[in-house]
């Protein structure tokens, strides 16, 4: 795909944004939204001479301008636009053409960022204006102003850096519908604004004012409320999800891996990327070869049973009646699966388990062979490698036990001979012992242990009955879904803690011998 | 019956003789003891007192040998087949009593109805 680019330069154009992060957000969902080469298929992405393959974000620097227009998508993927040089199979699975909500999200971002480019300007402008205009009138103001001059300086500056701090962040995700927080702020900085100006130009400039330090006053009392409009930012958007409300719970579908997060007060769009934030590295990678129970374990169920009706007439009771009876002779009927799944289970458990040790003796004797140089030792140059080259060099004497391991457990496909080394580079650059080389592949790990290209993918759907923007309430149920597989959560108050109080004095801790035991002889 | 540390202790006794009856696999003896070293002694109902760690009979089941012997209830077992029961954790007392080659216990056990009738007979 070429339109994985991530339009963080944007958000660095647009000025002071206060409140432009969401349209940021708005923007760049669609970019990594569409960015869904990764989907964990295997297929095999064709791709234009010369570009390189699934490539991140920044790499895509000029394409992203000319390309913006074709990227979209809002809640489902990408548009058809973006098909430039890839594997046409991929995209065609379910996607929208939101060609138009992309415009929106632009204006909104231009939008965001001119309101907040003005407030900032406007404390600046109520003091500058007086002085252009009619200089000659006003009442000369000495250090109450001066005083006045530099608060503003600094108050300015410290809002400056909040919002840079706050705001100018990379937005971690898409979210489907408007960020309601977000909106409210910025429509609050509006009218603020716009009252503001209303009231300068009807009381000051109009008028002319010549006090000064009444003018000066007035603009920083613009500052102090844009500052505490600031502040309202922050507990809106930052503080108040942090004290934890309710607890979530997220099943994977497919395999039934569950976590439990506990979360505050969100709104289901939020809480869907927090759960995706978390899900990447709790849950255990999606391994589609892990699902299915052994095929000689399924086979023989319901062989067919026929039914012969001995003379009856009336046939619509018929089809109901017969159905009824093979279900039954069915489940009467004596079933061993359960038993050959038993064995099979075993079989394989300890199959796993031998191949397992052989790994390990394999590469702790690999790992004996190769020691760090040491200052002290006098050794032949051409006897001393690299990590790359050592990691080479021992790989030989391990891989065949590796891959047999690795075919096993199903996670050959996870691994390829290139990252088995490049793991092997990394162990021995940092002194690892065998163990800690080999924790990567004995158990599966979370999906963003692996390479990136393959197995992250960032396109997620949201389902959901309610709208996405409401707050999370008890007992609400929504899906994230990827084409293998997806991600219920549902969502639970966490309960109303009554604690109360017992003071236990440390000298009351006394014992006797017990009881009577009585025995009869 | 009251026992003082270093001091040797005397009491009034008398002899009992029990001779187990046989009930399938076990030899029953046909009664119940409370007590013990390792017990609590102020939980004893029988005892006078509540100091006293000794082994009590607390029940004596009807119509069996104990009862048939003229062991009583509340009585303080003193010796069991020449065996000291005064110092004796509740399961050395157990088996003591419990010994599957005897079939004959020799007790001897105190009671205060035993040391006031020996006062008052002393006294007249």
């Amino acid at each position: 795909m070429d339109n994985e680019s991530q339009y963080s330069g944007y958000s660095y154009k647009s000025g002071h944004s206060r409140s432009s992060r969401k349209h940021r957000d708005r923007r760049d969902r669609h970019r990594s939204k569409s960015r869904d080469g990764s989907r964990g298929d295997k297929s095999v992405t064709i791709q234009a001479p010369g570009e390189p393959l699934l490539d991140n974000e920044s790499t895509r620097g000029d394409e992203r301008d000319d390309n913006w227009g074709e990227t979209t998508t809002v809640v489902t993927g990408t548009s058809e636009h973006s098909i430039s040089h890839d594997d046409i199979t991929r995209i065609t699975k379910d996607m929208e053409d939101s060609a138009h909500l992309d415009c929106s999200r632009h204006l909104g971002v231009s939008l965001a960022g001119a309101l907040a480019l003005l407030s900032f300007l406007t404390p600046l402008a109520f003091m500058l204006l007086p002085q252009l205009l009619w200089r000659e009138d006003l009442e000369p103001c000495g250090t109450p102003c001066e005083g006045l001059f530099i608060s503003v300086a600094f108050k300015l500056l410290i809002l400056l850096l909040g919002s840079w701090a706050l705001f100018f962040r990379r937005p971690k995700a898409f979210f489907p519908r408007v960020f309601v927080f977000r909106a409210l702020l910025m429509v609050l900085v509006f009218l603020l604004v716009v009252s503001y100006w209303l009231f300068y130009g009807v009381r000051i400039l109009d008028s002319r004012d010549r006090n000064y330090q009444g003018i000066v006053q007035y603009a920083v009392s613009l500052v102090d409320a844009l500052l505490f409009v600031h502040y309202l930012a922050v507990v809106l958007l930052e503080l108040r999800q942090l004290q934890p409300q309710f607890t979530l719970k997220a099943v994977r579908s497919t395999d039934g891996a569950s976590r439990f997060y506990n979360v505050g007060h969100l709104s289901i769009q939020r809480a869907a990327v927090w759960i995706l934030e978390n899900y990447y590295h709790d849950f255990p990678v999606y391994n589609p070869a892990l699902l299915n129970l052994p095929k000689s374990v399924l086979s023989k169920k319901m062989s067919g049973f026929k039914v012969y009706s001995l003379g009856e007439e009336n046939t619509t009771n018929n089809s109901t009646g017969q159905s009824r009876a093979v279900i039954a002779a069915a489940a009467r009927r004596r079933d061993n699966s359960h038993n050959e799944y038993y064995y099979e289970e075993a079989e394989h458990e300890r199959r796993v388990r031998k191949r397992r040790a052989r790994l390990v003796v394999a590469v702790e004797e690999a790992f004996t062979h190769i020691k760090r140089l040491q200052e002290e030792d006098q050794k032949n140059p051409r006897e001393i490698m690299d990590p790359r080259e050592a990691a080479q060099a021992i790989f030989a004497s391990m891989a065949r036990a590796m891959q047999k391991y690795l075919r096993t457990t199903k996670q050959q496909p996870y691994h390829t001979m290139e990252s088995i080394l490049q793991h092997l580079e990394f162990c021995i650059t940092h002194d690892m012992t065998p163990k800690a080389f080999l924790e990567r592949y004995l158990s599966a790990g979370p999906t963003i242990q692996y390479h990136k290209d393959r197995w992250l993918a960032k396109q997620w759907t949201l389902v959901s009955e309610e709208p996405v923007t409401n707050g999370l309430k008890d007992g609400v149920v929504f899906v994230l879904k990827r084409q293998d597989f997806s991600l219920v959560v549902s969502t639970k108050k966490i309960p109303f803690f009554k604690l109360s109080e017992e003071f236990v004095d440390p000298k009351s801790h006394k014992f006797v011998m017990r009881l009577q035991s009585e025995t009869s002889v | 019956m009251s026992y003082v540390p270093g001091q040797p202790v005397t009491a009034v006794v008398q002899r009992i003789e029990i001779h187990k009856l046989r009930q399938g696999d076990n030899l029953i003896l046909g009664f119940s003891i409370g007590g013990g070293i390792d017990q609590d002694p102020a939980q004893n109902p029988f005892s006078e007192d509540k100091t006293d760690k000794g082994i009590y009979v607390t029940r004596v089941t009807e119509g069996g040998p104990a009862e048939v012997a003229g062991l009583q209830i509340g009585d303080k077992i003193m010796q069991v087949n020449g065996w000291d029961m005064t110092m004796v954790t509740h399961d050395q007392a157990r088996k003591r009593l419990t010994k599957r080659n005897e079939e004959v216990v020799r007790l001897l056990v105190t009671r205060q109805s035993l040391q006031k009738a020996v006062q008052q007979s002393m006294m007249s």
